[in-house]
């Protein structure tokens, strides 16, 4: 079975939480006490149709204000796919949680009010969904009940999108689906009342082939730890325990071994990988794995392995595109905790260029500060050598987070331009 | 590994166990010897593996669990060789810390937050890793993989670390502590799953066997010294598996035969009752485990 992890965004209202609750209703993917869930409500509500958005409002707070504040993570499976869905809040103010939820995901799901068109959020989605390079966007253009049905309607948003993907140039795999989560329409059963939409359900084209750009990326490896052990039999085992961050690795591979300001380039071979007692051959991208090498080169915690062939670049400085996430803003000259993988070290802000308005197509503004939920150019310098990759060639080797110093908090997550 | 799926979910847990014994100075594991932490010890021995699991297991002992568990809880730690800590809700209202409920829905249930977060001062654990699934709730479908607590324990969604990329996030304050949840991602069906591959052993309660029960509004729960039986309850015996372990005085039992991995799994499966349906102490209001949760629960 294929895991795949979806995001779903919209704005205030739009009906985003009821067309995951249609999506599970319609999948049979309701447990019997979210069934009897459904009905109450429905019934305390008075409605005709059942208030599927239930299901995903899990605070208290949500349920009062009818609205969601953090990303809930929902669950379901079909006889061929198994999904987790990052239900994220539509309001200005939670995008830093839109950004979390869909930094996982491979697709996202951008909801569209069919009476109000695109609006400021949905420009904000799509830019991030773009930022984020996500594999494809599905544009659910909802309550089309509202609007009759309307063909016309449905056309003019289309155009509007396709507008808004044109003029910021996005090279990403995108869908338009007009659909009623309230009435069930082309979420999962195709609609009687839109014979003039012939294309796939939204069901449908979470279903189809992924699009797996299977490009090849370079070997990196951040290790975690260094296992020594005596244990289980061994014999001064010595494992580098951590993940295959991108492409392979095989035993009797070249590796080159980079850590802190280490500026030369250790080689060393690869001896053997290990995960659990299983001694296996090739470790792939995503794999928790232990790798002995044949050097006794000093190594630690934030160390990381690349292949010879190519070799991770040391940064003394780095360009990038930041997500702020925290109510203290960020401002040049300010320091920060850089994070990535296991590497952790003080980053210094050195000059902030400006702030993208995700409304108004690659434009952008000349700054000094930057904001919450502001989406901004800005130069750091770095405390130790980087290794990043961009993260246009290689996503999980070019974002990281920043940490504030005095309160501990994630304040904002970067990508590596 | 067959299962694709579930090598990725491995893969996560292991990165998220090993990141917890790199990042904090002292965390420990929260064993009950239910299923989810028998999986989460079995993922604790795949991340460490030569060496042993670098931390200890802790168990909030309610005094009111099944026989069965506790001594397959025993049994477990000892073959993975890692120290056992043991602290008891009893000891906790004997020093009147936490006051026993009263009537016949009297659980202990939620008075373990009181003796876990003596345990997490005792301790000075500044991490403790918990067995808790997505799937599970509404509320725990909110939590990250690294929850801050306060001193005193509590949970304040509106404070969550954005958790983009999982890149964890565990620095703290003095006194401030992390829950980890390395299976946040895993589902009910993964878990079967997964002991199904692995071959994991269970206590003996999970699968079909006959037991004395008292119904009580139509759900069978084990019949007790711990529960306060009133006169409407019926006794009844049948042959029937927990579906959920936690204390015997609020889980209840389905009545099935089913007796193997592969017969619990199939079942549940085509069940379309949830898991924490069986829960009596979730069913208290609509919001009881976030409630329980804000106070410092797990």
């Amino acid at each position: 079975m294929e895991l795949v992890r979806i995001s779903t965004a919209g704005s205030v209202d739009d009906g985003k939480s009821t067309l995951i609750g249609r999506l599970l209703y319609d999948n049979d993917a309701l447990t019997k006490e979210q069934e009897d869930l459904v009905r109450k409500k429905t019934k305390e509500k008075g409605w005709d149709d059942l208030d599927l958005s239930v299901i995903t409002d899990g605070l208290v707070a949500e349920r009062e204000q009818g609205i969601t504040i953090d990303v809930a993570n929902i669950y379901f499976s079909t006889e061929t796919r198994k999904f987790i869905i990052a239900d994220s809040p539509g309001h200005v103010e939670y995008t830093r949680n839109m950004v979390t939820g869909a930094s996982m995901a491979q697709t996202s799901i951008i909801l569209v009010d069919a009476r109000k068109g695109l609006l400021e959020q949905s420009f904000r989605h799509f830019y991030i969904s773009q930022l984020l390079r996500l594999e494809n966007v599905i544009f659910c253009v909802n309550k089309m009940d509202l609007v009759e049905y309307s063909e016309d309607t449905f056309l003019e948003i289309s155009i509007q999108i396709q507008n808004m993907v044109e003029a910021l140039d996005a090279d990403i795999n995108y869908r338009i689906v007009p659909v009623s989560s309230l009435k069930g329409d082309n979420v999962v059963k195709k609609s009687a009342n839109m014979p003039w939409y012939s294309r796939e359900t939204l069901n449908e084209l979470l279903h189809a082939e992924k699009t797996n750009k299977t490009e090849k990326l370079p070997f990196r490896f951040d290790v975690q730890q260094v296992n020594h052990s005596q244990e289980n039999g061994f014999v001064d085992y010595r494992g580098l325990a951590g993940r295959v961050v991108s492409g392979e690795v095989s035993v009797g591979d070249r590796i080159v071994i980079r850590q802190g300001h280490g500026s030369s380039n250790l080689e060393s071979i690869v001896t053997e990988i290990r995960r659990f007692t299983e001694s296996i051959d090739t470790a792939q991208a995503g794999d928790s794995v232990s790798i002995s090498i044949a050097d006794e080169i000093d190594i630690s915690r934030g160390g990381v392995l690349s292949s010879k062939e190519n070799l991770v670049e040391a940064q003394s400085s780095i360009s990038t595109t930041v997500v702020w996430m925290d109510e203290s803003g960020g401002q040049a000259g300010a320091k920060y905790l850089l994070k990535v993988g296991s590497r952790e070290f003080p980053i210094k802000v050195e000059a902030i260029h400006s702030k993208v308005d995700p409304t108004k197509a690659n434009q952008s503004f000349d700054v000094n500060t930057i904001e919450i939920n502001d989406i901004s150019k800005v130069d750091l310098r770095l405390s130790q050598s980087g290794y990043f990759d961009s993260y246009l060639d290689n996503k999980n080797n070019g974002a990281f987070i920043l940490i504030d110093l005095q309160s501990n908090n994630t304040v904002a997550l970067g990508f590596v331009d | 590994m067959k299962n694709k799926h579930l090598r990725e979910l491995e893969n996560e847990s292991i990165y998220i166990l090993r990141e917890v014994a790199a990042q904090f100075k002292k965390p420990v594991l929260l064993f009950s010897g239910g299923k989810d932490s028998i999986v989460m010890a079995r993922l604790a021995q795949k991340a460490f593996y030569p060496s042993k699991i670098p931390f200890s297991f802790m168990h909030i002992d309610t005094g009111h669990n099944f026989p069965e568990t506790i001594e397959f809880r025993d049994q477990i730690v000892k073959e993975l060789d890692v120290e056992l800590i043991v602290r008891y809700v009893q000891d906790s209202i004997d020093q009147n810390k936490a006051q026993e409920e009263s009537g016949k829905y009297a659980s202990r249930n939620a008075l373990q937050t009181v003796t876990l977060l003596d345990a997490i001062e005792e301790f000075g654990f500044d991490a403790c890793l918990g067995g808790a699934r997505r799937d599970e709730e509404k509320s725990r479908a909110k939590e990250r993989i690294f929850s801050v607590r306060d001193d005193f324990g509590q949970w304040d969604y509106k404070r969550q670390r954005p958790e983009p990329f999982q890149i964890l996030n565990g620095r703290i304050n003095f006194g401030e502590n992390v829950r980890a949840f390395p299976i946040s991602n895993w589902t009910e069906e993964d878990i079967w799953t997964y002991i199904l591959q692995e071959g994991l052993e269970l206590p003996s309660v999970y699968f079909a066997h006959k037991r004395k029960l008292v119904k009580r509004e139509g759900a069978h729960i084990a019949h007790s010294d711990f529960l306060n039986i009133v006169e409407s309850d019926e006794i009844e015996e049948h042959i029937v598996r927990f579906r959920t372990v936690g204390d015997m005085t609020c889980t209840a039992a389905f009545i099935s035969e089913a007796d193997t991995v592969e017969k619990v799994l199939y079942e549940n499966m085509q069940s379309k009752h949830s898991e924490r349906g069986a829960r009596i102490d979730d069913k208290r209001s609509e919001s009881a485990l976030e409630d329980r949760k804000k106070g410092g629960y797990f």
